[in-house]
């Protein structure tokens, strides 16, 4: 780092560390104005007045205004049942397409990879349509369903299973391990850092999901966070900003705090997982 | 005489509900939240209290989100075969029901002498966009309407009467120019009026379109558009004009939700909104206020929005005498009263206005009063079959006007001629 | 070898019967859908030909929709890696507040974009908005940002930028993360200046991050509409109009649902040649190591 301390590059030092401020602080001004005015009365909204009083009306108000203890609820119980679907399904498919022989491999992983492209999100006409002849409407199970089977999934684990030396599926098979033992037992613990950043992927794009979740529910009792809130936010009446703001947060502070906790494992985690 | 009258109402209600039910009836009834506030509780107190009274008849009050999340999932329920026998849907919704075949009239239900009594009760405009074809299909419940909110203060500040705000287009021109507030390097700090025009700019425009002498911008059996006509076209002008011409509302496509926040912060001494933002701006504004009429043209004119109460097929005859029964207990006098109070919507019969409670309530707040009496001039919102495409050619065009893509005329002629294409098909 | 024929198709029978039900059975229904009309009250469907791709060709709102679409890929598509990379350079060394930047970089993805929406919303209302108060101080004139046609889609991209770019930066931090040490030290004996290294040897070996991440970032620009509903909703007077948002009108508002299968047909096929030209890129690269 010190080898080469010249003027050129302490002005060039300068010029790197000024861009990544300033980069930062736009970056992190909506969060620092939503937490502003969260925790100050509504006209000051507009005032920047340092001396402001402070006040939890707005989270009050906001969690009184709607039911956002069952939104979330909701959408734990969405982000769980995804996940928890995706590992099963797309660990058992991606262990088949990286170590197993069989006729039509290469034209089932291309039909496979299409989907990273062709996302159900985009098919969402049709898949309405499906989801309702099954009877599944305005249930959180038909929100997730068209995920369960995850492309994404599936190729990363897929890359990660491939990079397993075969000879350790030699000797689990002489020791007489099953299949199915040999899956969860050898290489799901080694994929694991893999697995934990796909998860993180999938748990924050499940639980910020819009367009899918919007059009196959109707009542509060399966609506997840996203819709609740964007119905909270759009009444006839005007929008007041210290109440959204308030209600955003609420709505986002489980995933703001978890990522805080873990943001290093995240990282790490994806450097690990080698996805590139 | 009210009392007894009111007596007499639920004791009709009492013999109705114990001559058809012998048994329990049960009852499943949507309803949507569109107004901030705890309608939601107050609709379910309100089923509470009738079930109290008519313990043989159980319903199932469900809270639907908003009005497209409530018309989206009575349509669905419906189709599926399990349809409410009640909800609360957008009056505008009416033609898309009935094209779907799936709600019944209300006169089958209500005794023939009582009819008139009943459906004359409400406020002739409200009743507008709820009768197609000779039949009642609607019952205006949570109505609305839009008013004019301005500043005492502002008006004072620029020497104007606080007490007699503009009553017609030329005044609100000439008033505004005398609101509109520049600071020394050119910019606006107060603008003399907002109409705001995202989202649902037709719904405003109709009550310009209404004051201009036009009866509201379709006809009654929802198959017509009257786009493209000379007093259609000269509103379209004027609400152009007002930034064009006179600089005294903000260019460009006014956001909807702001417009309270607006009007508080003072960043317009005008504003144009719902009398649903009563409360919200009552408890916030940070100064004096009035509520007026919108302005006149050739005579004073608004639209009405909001819901009504629908009956669906696919039920017991039972059941839906239960819920008609439900319906005319909840449009009482009494009971409209609270639910006006409490909520903001405008009282949707002559009778309920003469409650005491009413009266209290219109004394405290001389706005309410306002949306009242502009009734008499209001006309239905616009309402089609594939009404949420022809309102959004409409909308589309008059955005494209307030931001100069097109002149006034042009968009207008466009809006007819797509709208014309979508309806030929319903002559 | 047999035997693994009978295992691979219990173990991927589960997974391929969702995604075919989910993915290709609506994809060729899609197809099949825009050639019938869309069933109203009594009236069923019936075969139409290419009606609804005739009308489609015909209307303004989708061809509108086309190069509001063209031109919010062609902005949010290198801004988003642009800044995605300079975040990732930003965060890898040592830097005064590494945490705090890291934070703020990254917190915009883990917020609800429809949450965040009405947050911008608020930055760009004229009048008391933060970007106002940016102008007023250079001294320029006023604009209503989300108002006008002339800037509403550039500010719906500013916001899906915003929201995405932290996203990105992760997988660069990844692979920077996997360049050798030893070569910055060369470089640094070697007298090599810092942008002459990262032209030379980041950039290059940032490649395939790049490609993956550039199939990621058009694969949003198509599919993320979210802040539309709450900021513009297409307009106005379409000028913000994205395919997946009008899709959603047309299928969900005006229920026009072999209309919407058109439209779909469209995106499947923009989505599906950029899928194949991946494919063939990846294949080299798989090549090559």
């Amino acid at each position: 780092m010190s080898v080469m301390v010249t003027d050129t590059s302490r002005v060039d030092r300068a010029l790197f560390v000024t861009g990544a401020w300033v980069l930062a602080l736009i970056w992190v001004l909506p969060l620092a104005w939503a937490i502003w005015s969260a925790i100050h009365p509504p006209a000051f909204v507009t005032r920047f007045d340092p001396l402001a009083p402070l006040t939890v009306e707005n989270f009050v108000g906001a969690w009184n205004a709607a039911p956002f203890g069952r939104y979330l609820l909701n959408t734990v119980l969405l982000v769980s049942l995804v996940l928890g679907a995706q590992l099963l399904l797309c660990i058992h498919a991606a262990f088949a397409f990286a170590r197993l022989e069989f006729p039509g491999k290469s034209i089932l992983f291309a039909l496979v990879l299409l989907q990273l492209m062709v996302t159900p999100d985009i098919l969402l006409v049709r898949n309405y349509a499906t989801v309702a002849s099954l009877g599944l409407l305005d249930t959180i199970l038909a929100i997730g369903l068209p995920y369960f089977a995850s492309a994404f999934a599936i190729f990363l684990l897929r890359q990660t299973f491939k990079t397993i030396p075969k000879e350790l599926d030699d000797a689990a098979r002489v020791e007489g391990v099953t299949l199915l033992g040999l899956i969860w037992r050898v290489y799901v613990p080694l994929a694991k850092p893999t697995i934990l950043a796909f998860a993180l992927v999938s748990v924050s794009h499940h639980w910020n999901n819009f367009v899918w979740p919007l059009i196959v529910t109707s009542s509060v009792e399966t609506r997840p966070l996203t819709v609740g809130l964007s119905i909270f936010a759009t009444t006839d009446s005007g929008i007041e900003w210290s109440t959204i703001t308030a209600a955003t947060l609420i709505t986002s502070a489980p995933l703001l705090v978890g990522f805080l906790l873990f943001q290093r494992q995240f990282v790490q985690s994806f450097m690990r997982a080698g996805i590139k | 005489m009210l009392e007894r009258l009111r007596l007499a109402a639920s004791t009709c209600a009492v013999a109705l509900t114990l001559g058809s039910a012998a048994q329990a009836v049960e009852l499943e009834f949507y309803f949507p939240v569109a107004v901030g506030g705890g309608a939601a509780e107050i609709i379910q107190k309100m089923t509470d209290d009738y079930m109290a009274q008519t313990p043989d008849v159980t319903i199932n009050a469900v809270y639907s989100g908003s009005y497209a999340d409530t018309t989206t999932r009575a349509i669905t329920a419906s189709r599926g075969g399990n349809a409410p026998q009640l909800a609360i849907l957008l009056s505008v919704d009416l033609f898309a029901l009935l094209d779907e075949e799936m709600i019944l009239p209300w006169d089958d239900f209500i005794p023939e002498a009582e009819q008139d009594a009943f459906f004359g009760g409400f406020f002739d405009s409200f009743m507008r966009n709820s009768q197609t074809d000779g039949k009642t299909w609607g019952i205006p419940f949570q109505r609305s309407t839009p008013v004019m909110y301005y500043n005492k203060e502002a008006f004072a500040a620029a020497g104007l009467d606080p007490e007699a705000p503009p009553a017609t287009w030329d005044e609100l021109v000439e008033m505004g120019k005398t609101l509109t507030v520049t600071d020394a390097s050119g910019t606006v700090t107060q603008w003399g009026v907002r109409i705001p025009s995202s989202g649902f700019p037709s719904w405003l425009f109709t009550g310009l379109v209404a004051s201009n002498g036009q009866d509201g911008l379709a006809n009654d059996a929802g198959t017509e558009v009257y786009f493209d006509t000379p007093a259609v076209v000269e509103a379209l002008d004027y609400l152009v004009s007002l930034s064009r011409d006179h600089g005294i509302m903000e260019p460009g496509i006014l956001d909807w939700g702001a417009t309270p926040r607006a009007f508080m912060d003072g960043q317009t001494a005008i504003a144009w909104t719902t009398t649903g933002n009563l409360t919200n701006i009552r408890t916030n504004a940070p100064f004096d206020f009035g509520v007026a009429m919108l302005p006149a043209k050739e005579r004073r004119g608004a639209p009405t929005g909001g819901g009504n109460f629908y009956l669906f097929d696919g039920s017991t005859p039972e059941q839906l005498q239960a819920a008609v029964d439900f319906v005319r207990w909840a449009t009482e006098p009494a009971q409209a009263a609270q639910w006006s109070i409490d909520t903001g919507y405008v009282a949707p019969r002559a009778d309920t206005w003469e409650t005491e409670m009413m009266q209290a309530y219109a004394q405290e707040v001389p706005g309410a009063l306002v949306a009242r009496d502009q009734l008499e001039y209001a006309v239905p919102e616009l309402s089609t079959y594939q009404g949420p495409q022809v309102t959004q050619i409409i909308n589309d065009n008059i955005a494209a006007a307030i931001v100069g893509d097109k002149t006034p005329a042009q968009a207008m002629a466009d809006a007819q001629a797509a709208a014309d294409a979508i309806l030929s098909a319903y002559r | 070898m047999h035997r693994d024929w009978g295992h691979a198709a219990l173990l991927l029978l589960p997974a391929m019967v969702l995604l075919f039900a989910f993915t290709h059975m609506p994809a060729i229904q899609t197809v099949i859908d825009s050639f019938w009309s869309t069933p109203r009250g009594r009236r069923p469907s019936v075969f139409v030909g290419d009606a609804n791709y005739r009308r489609m060709l015909a209307d303004p709102i989708f061809l509108k929709a086309m190069s509001n679409n063209a031109v919010y890929a062609a902005l949010t598509i290198p801004a988003s890696i642009a800044l995605a990379l300079a975040m990732a350079i930003f965060v890898q060394g040592r830097i005064a507040g590494r945490a705090f930047l890291r934070m703020s970089y990254f917190t915009p993805t883990v917020l609800p974009l429809i949450a965040v929406a009405n947050i911008w919303v608020f930055f760009f209302l004229p009048g008391f908005g933060l970007f106002e108060q940016i102008r007023e101080a250079l001294g320029l004139s006023p604009q209503n940002w989300i108002g006008q046609p002339a800037t509403a889609l550039y500010a719906v991209t500013v916001v899906s930028v915003w929201s995405q770019a932290g996203f990105f930066m992760i997988f660069y931090l990844a692979a920077l993360q996997n360049i050798p040490d030893s070569l910055r030290e060369a470089a640094a004996l070697e007298g090599t200046s810092r942008w002459t290294f990262f032209r030379r040897v980041t950039w290059p070996l940032l490649m395939p991050t790049t490609l993956f991440l550039s199939v990621n970032a058009t694969i949003n620009a198509f599919r993320t509409v979210d802040h539309i509903f709450v900021m513009t909703q297409g307009g106005p007077n379409n000028a913000s109009m994205l395919l997946l948002y009008y899709i959603y009108e047309i299928g969900f508002r005006f229920w026009d649902t072999a209309y919407a299968a058109t439209l779909t047909v469209v995106m499947v096929a923009i989505l599906a040649i950029v899928g194949l030209g991946q494919f063939f890129l990846m294949d080299r690269r798989i090549h090559y190591k």
